[in-house]
C-alpha cells in the first residue's frame, strides 16, 4: 500500500461511516411515523380489533430491533476495520 | 404460612445475593478486572430501570383498564433509543467530557454553572421523585400482601403489617445505596457494585415477567391462538385510543426517558463507553418489546379468569397463586422486587448526588465560610451529605405512602412523575443544540412548566379538597373559568394528563425561547454553550470523522502560526522523515504530539499549549478550568515580561547615564592634559633660567662682581616668579576643588588699595596710579588678603605690561556694599 493512496481509503471510509449514520437516523425518523400511525388504525373499519393493533406494534417493533441491530453491526464492522488499519499503519 | 415463610427465606437470599454480586463487582473493578463489567450488555441491562414496578404489576393493570394504549409507555424510549445517533450520543458525549454527575449538573453547567437552575431542577426531580419511590414501596408491600392473603384466606393483611414491611424494605434499601452508592465520592465514578447488582435484577424481571407469560399463554390460555381468542372475546378486544392520547403518551414517555434523573444516572453518567450505546440502540428497545410482550395476554386471561373486583395491577402475581404454581408466583414476585428496589437504588443514588452537590454542600460551604478547609474535611462533608441524603430521600418517599395510604392506581402516579420531569426537556435539548439558549430563558421555561404542572396535574391527583377544594377545581380560583386546573384557557373536555402536559410544555418552551431570545448571556454561559453544542468539534470520536492527514495539517497550521513557518516546516518534516512518511505532514502518533504539546509549551504555556492540541486532535473537550489555567499562565507571563521590560528600561538608562559620564571624563582627561602640558611649559622656562645662570656661577671661574651680582639677580627673580606660578597653581587646585577658605575680614578700600600700591612697588616716573579718594571710601567685608593679592596682580601686571602714554581711570564701576563683586573698567 503506496502512501499516496491512504487518503482515497480514508475518503471512501468516512463517506461509508456517514452513509450508514444517514441510515441510522433514518430508521428512527421512519420508525416514530407507523408507530404512532398506529393509532388511526382504531378508526379503520377492521383495524379497530385489539389483535390486529398488537400484531401491527409488535410486528413493527420487532422490524425496528433488527434494522437497528443490523445497522449497529455495520457502523461497528466499520470501526474494527479501520482499527485494524491504524494498528498496521503504526507498525510501518 | 408455609408459603409465606418460604416467601421471606427467598427474598432474604435474594438480597444476600444482590449484595453479595454488589460486593464482588467492587472488588473486581478495584483489582482492575473492569473488561466483563464495562461490557455493553451490562449497560443494556443497566437501563432497564426504566421498567420499574410500575411496568411489572401496573403495566398489566393499565392494560386491563384501556388496553394497547399501555405500550406507549415504551414505545417513547424504544424510539429514542433507535435514533440514539441524535440525541442520546450528544448528551452522553457532553456528560463526559464535561465530567457531569446529574441531570441538574447538565443543566447548570450548561447555563453558566448557575446554581439556582441546579436547585429548581433538584427540587422538580425530588417532587417527581418522591412518589415513584412510594409507588415503589407500594408495589413490594401490596404484593407481599397478596402472598399473605392466598397464604391465609379470609384473613387480609393489617395496614399496620403493610407499613412496617414499607419500613423494612425502605430501610434495606438505603443501606444497600449507601453501602455500593457512597463508596467513591467522585460521583462521575463508575458504581461498578450497584451496576452489576441492577444488571442481575434487570435479567430476573424479565425472565420472571416471561416465565409468567409463557405459563398463561400456553398453560391457561392452551397457545398462541387460544390467547388470541381470548383476547377477542374480553372487554378490551377493540382497539379504542385517541390518537392524542396514542401520540401524547408516546411522546411523553420519549421525553421522560430522557430527563428522569435514575435514567440519567444510568445512561450518561455510568456510562463507560459511548460505543456501548451502539449495542443498546437496538438491545433495549428489543428488552422493551420482550418485557410488553405477554403483558395483553396476561390482562386478558386475568380478567377472564380472576373473579371480579381483583386488583388487575396484581395479576402478574395473583394468576398463578390462583393456579397453585407457587414457585412462578415466588419468581413473580423477585421480579417485581427487582423492579422495585433496582429502581429506588438508583433514584436515590442519582437524587442524592442532586442534593448534596447542590443544596447541601453550598449551604455547609456558606454558613462554615468555606474558610481554609483541608481537602478531607470536605471530602468527608459530602460523602456524609449523600449519605444522608438517601436516607432523607428515601424517608421522604415512605412518608409519602404513609400518607397516601396506597391509594391510588400505580399507573397514575407514574405519569404525573413523567410530566413533572419532563419539563428539563426543553432547557436540555435547547442547550444542547441551540446556542442562543441562556440561563434567564432556562430558569424562565423551568418555572413556567413547574408551576403548570403543580397546579393542574400533581396537586389535583392527592384528590379533592386535599390542596385544592371542589369549588377550584369547578369553577377556578375566584371564580374564573380559564384558570380551572383541569380545563386552563377554556381547553375543556381533555384527558387530564394530557391536558397539564400540553400547556406545561406549550408555556415552557414559550418561555424558554422568549427569555432567551431577550436576555444576553454571561460570558461563561457562552463558553458553555459553545462547548455543549459543538461538543463532536472538539472531542471527536474515536477516530474522529477526518482522517489523520488532516488532523496533520491542522497542527501544522496551528503550529506555523505560533512557532514561526520555517520551524514549524522543519519540525513537521523531521518527524515525518522519522516515521517514514513521504511529504511533510507525520501521522499525529502519540509521539509526535507531545514532542510538538512540548515545542508549544515553550511559546504559549503548557495549559495552553495543552488545549490548543486537544482542540484540533480532540482528546478531551477544553474545560472551563483548562481556559482559567490559560488565563492564569498568560497573566504570569504578561507580568513577568511587564517586569522585564521594566527592568530593561532601568537598564537602558543606566547606560545611557554612564556614557555620558563617560563622556565627561575624556572631556577632563583632555583638559587635564592641556593644563599639565602648559603648566610643565610655564614651570620649565623659569628652571631653565635658574639652571643655566646658577652653572655659569658655579663653573666660571673669572666673573666680575657686578656680573655675580646681576646673574644672583637674575636667579632669584626666577625663583620668585616660579614660587608665583606655584602660589597660583594652589591657589587654582584649591579653586577647582571648591575647598577656598576665605578669611572674611572688614576694613576700607582706601586702606586696602594702599597696601596693594606698596606691595607692587609703588609709583614710578613712568607709572602712575591716578585714585579718587572719595570714591574709595567703601566699607569692605571680605577676605582682605587675597583681594589684596587682586590689585596687587593688577598693578603689576598693569606696570610690566602696558606702556599707553595715559589710560582712562581703572575704577569699582559700582561696588556693592558688603561684597566683593566687582569690574574694573580700563
Amino acid at each position: 500500500m503506496s502512501p499516496e493512496r491512504v487518503p482515497v481509503f480514508l475518503a471512501r471510509r468516512s463517506y461509508r461511516r456517514r452513509r450508514v449514520a444517514d441510515a441510522a437516523r433514518l430508521s428512527a425518523a421512519g420508525g416514530r411515523d407507523p408507530f404512532l400511525r398506529a393509532a388511526a388504525l382504531a378508526g379503520g373499519a377492521d383495524g379497530a380489533r385489539t389483535v390486529s393493533a398488537m400484531i401491527y406494534v409488535f410486528g413493527l417493533w420487532a422490524v425496528l430491533v433488527v434494522l437497528s441491530a443490523v445497522l449497529s453491526r455495520h457502523l461497528r464492522g466499520e470501526e474494527d476495520e479501520r482499527g485494524g488499519e491504524d494498528g498496521g499503519g503504526a507498525q510501518e | 404460612m408455609t408459603v409465606l415463610n418460604i416467601l421471606v427465606l427467598v427474598c432474604l437470599s435474594y438480597v444476600v445475593l444482590l449484595f453479595a454480586v454488589a460486593f464482588g463487582a467492587d472488588r473486581a473493578a478495584r483489582k482492575g478486572r473492569v473488561r466483563w463489567l464495562r461490557s455493553p450488555v451490562i449497560y443494556t441491562l443497566s437501563l432497564s430501570i426504566y421498567c420499574t414496578a410500575w411496568t411489572f404489576y401496573g403495566a398489566v393493570g393499565f392494560a386491563a383498564r384501556s388496553g394497547l394504549e399501555f405500550v406507549t409507555i415504551y414505545l417513547g424510549p424504544t424510539l429514542v433509543m433507535v435514533g440514539w445517533w441524535w440525541t442520546l450520543r450528544r448528551l452522553v458525549r457532553v456528560g463526559r467530557s464535561q465530567r457531569i454527575t446529574s441531570i441538574a449538573d447538565l443543566i447548570s453547567s450548561r447555563y453558566g454553572k448557575s446554581n439556582l437552575l441546579a436547585v429548581l431542577v433538584t427540587v422538580l426531580a425530588v417532587v417527581g421523585t418522591t412518589p415513584y419511590i412510594a409507588l415503589q414501596l407500594q408495589s413490594v408491600t401490596l404484593s407481599f400482601s397478596a402472598f399473605a392473603a392466598f397464604a391465609e384466606p379470609g384473613e387480609a393483611a393489617p395496614l399496620a403489617d403493610m407499613q412496617s414491611t414499607a419500613l423494612w424494605v425502605a430501610a434495606g434499601l438505603s443501606v444497600f445505596t449507601i453501602l455500593f452508592g457512597t463508596r467513591n465520592l467522585d460521583a462521575n465514578e463508575r458504581h461498578h457494585g450497584v451496576v452489576m447488582a441492577i444488571a442481575l435484577e434487570a435479567v430476573v424481571k424479565l425472565c420472571a415477567l416471561l416465565a409468567v407469560g409463557v405459563f398463561v399463554v400456553w398453560g391457561l390460555a392452551g397457545g398462541v391462538g387460544a390467547t388470541f381468542e381470548r383476547i377477542e372475546a374480553s372487554e378490551i378486544s377493540r382497539f379504542e385510543v385517541s390518537g392524542g392520547r396514542w401520540v401524547g403518551l408516546t411522546m411523553l414517555s420519549a421525553m421522560a426517558f430522557l430527563c428522569l434523573p435514575r435514567m440519567f444516572q444510568v445512561m450518561v453518567v455510568e456510562n463507560e463507553d459511548e460505543e456501548h450505546l451502539r449495542t443498546a440502540g437496538w438491545a433495549f428497545p428489543g428488552y422493551l418489546m420482550l418485557m410488553s410482550l405477554f403483558v395483553l395476554p396476561i390482562a386478558a386471561v386475568g380478567l377472564d379468569v380472576m373473579p371480579e373486583g381483583t386488583n388487575p395491577d396484581l395479576f402478574v402475581l395473583t394468576l398463578p397463586l390462583t393456579e397453585g404454581r407457587d414457585g412462578l408466583a415466588i419468581l413473580s414476585f423477585l421480579g417485581g422486587f427487582s423492579s422495585a428496589t433496582s429502581m429506588v437504588i438508583v433514584a436515590a443514588i442519582a437524587l442524592s448526588t442532586m442534593v448534596s452537590n447542590h443544596v447541601v454542600m453550598p449551604i455547609w460551604l456558606h454558613y462554615t465560610g468555606g474558610a481554609a478547609m483541608m481537602s478531607g474535611d470536605v471530602r468527608n462533608v459530602a460523602l456524609m451529605a449523600r449519605r444522608l441524603s438517601i436516607i432523607g430521600v428515601l424517608f421522604l418517599g415512605y412518608i409519602y405512602f404513609r400518607i397516601s395510604g396506597g391509594g391510588t392506581a400505580l399507573a397514575a402516579m407514574g405519569l404525573i412523575a413523567f410530566v413533572g420531569v419532563a419539563q428539563f426537556l426543553p432547557a436540555l435539548m435547547g442547550g444542547l443544540f441551540w446556542r442562543g439558549a441562556t440561563r434567564t430563558g432556562a430558569l424562565a421555561g423551568l418555572c413556567a412548566g413547574a408551576l403548570i404542572w403543580l397546579y393542574c396535574l400533581f396537586l389535583p391527583s392527592f384528590g379533592p379538597s386535599v390542596f385544592m377544594s371542589d369549588a377550584l377545581h369547578a369553577a377556578g380560583p375566584w371564580g374564573i373559568g380559564w384558570l380551572r386546573p383541569y380545563a386552563l384557557f377554556g381547553a375543556e373536555g381533555m384527558d387530564p394528563v394530557l391536558h397539564a402536559f400540553m400547556w406545561s410544555l406549550l408555556l415552557n418552551v414559550g418561555a424558554f425561547l422568549l427569555g432567551s431570545l431577550l436576555t444576553f448571556p454571561q460570558p461563561l454561559e457562552r463558553l458553555q454553550g459553545a462547548q455543549f453544542v459543538n461538543v463532536f468539534d472538539h472531542s471527536g470520536t474515536l477516530g474522529g470523522w477526518s482522517g489523520g492527514m488532516a488532523q496533520s495539517e491542522d497542527l501544522l497550521i496551528m503550529a506555523q502560526r505560533i512557532m514561526g513557518a520555517r520551524e514549524a516546516q522543519a519540525l513537521f518534516s523531521a518527524a515525518a522523515a522519522r516515521q517514514g512518511v513521504a511529504g511533510y505532514l507525520p501521522e499525529p502518533s502519540p509521539d509526535f504530539l507531545q514532542e510538538l504539546e512540548r515545542d508549544l509549551a515553550g511559546s504559549v504555556g503548557a495549559a495552553t499549549a495543552h488545549a490548543m492540541i486537544a482542540q484540533i486532535v480532540g482528546g478531551a473537550a477544553v474545560s472551563v478550568r483548562d481556559l482559567m489555567a490559560v488565563a492564569d499562565e498568560t497573566a504570569q507571563i504578561m507580568e513577568y515580561s511587564s517586569q522585564l521590560e521594566a527592568k530593561s528600561q532601568e537598564l537602558a538608562r543606566t547606560a545611557r547615564q554612564l556614557r555620558q559620564a563617560n563622556e565627561k571624563l575624556t572631556q577632563l582627561s583632555v583638559q587635564k592634559d592641556g593644563f599639565l602640558s602648559q603648566i610643565s611649559h610655564e614651570l620649565r622656562t623659569p628652571m631653565t633660567s635658574i639652571r643655566a645662570f646658577s652653572e655659569i656661577l658655579r663653573d666660571t671661574g673669572d666673573l666680575s662682581a657686578e656680573e655675580q651680582t646681576k646673574y644672583a639677580a637674575i636667579i632669584h627673580d626666577e625663583t620668585v616668579r616660579l614660587t608665583r606660578l606655584l602660589d597660583d597653581l594652589l591657589d587654582l587646585s584649591v579653586l577647582e576643588n571648591g575647598q577656598v577658605d576665605l578669611n572674611i575680614q572688614s576694613g576700607t578700600l582706601e586702606a586696602l588699595l594702599d597696601r596693594a600700591v606698596r606691595a607692587a612697588g609703588g609709583e614710578t616716573e613712568h607709572f602712575t596710579i591716578r585714585r579718587d579718594r572719595e570714591a574709595e571710601q567703601v566699607a569692605l567685608a571680605t577676605d582682605l588678603d587675597r583681594l589684596a593679592q587682586v590689585f596687587i596682580n593688577l598693578i603689576s601686571n598693569a606696570r610690566k605690561y602696558c606702556d599707553a602714554d595715559a589710560g582712562g581711570p581703572a575704577r569699582p564701576s559700582d561696588g556693592d556694599r558688603g561684597s566683593a563683586r566687582g569690574g574694573f573698567h580700563r
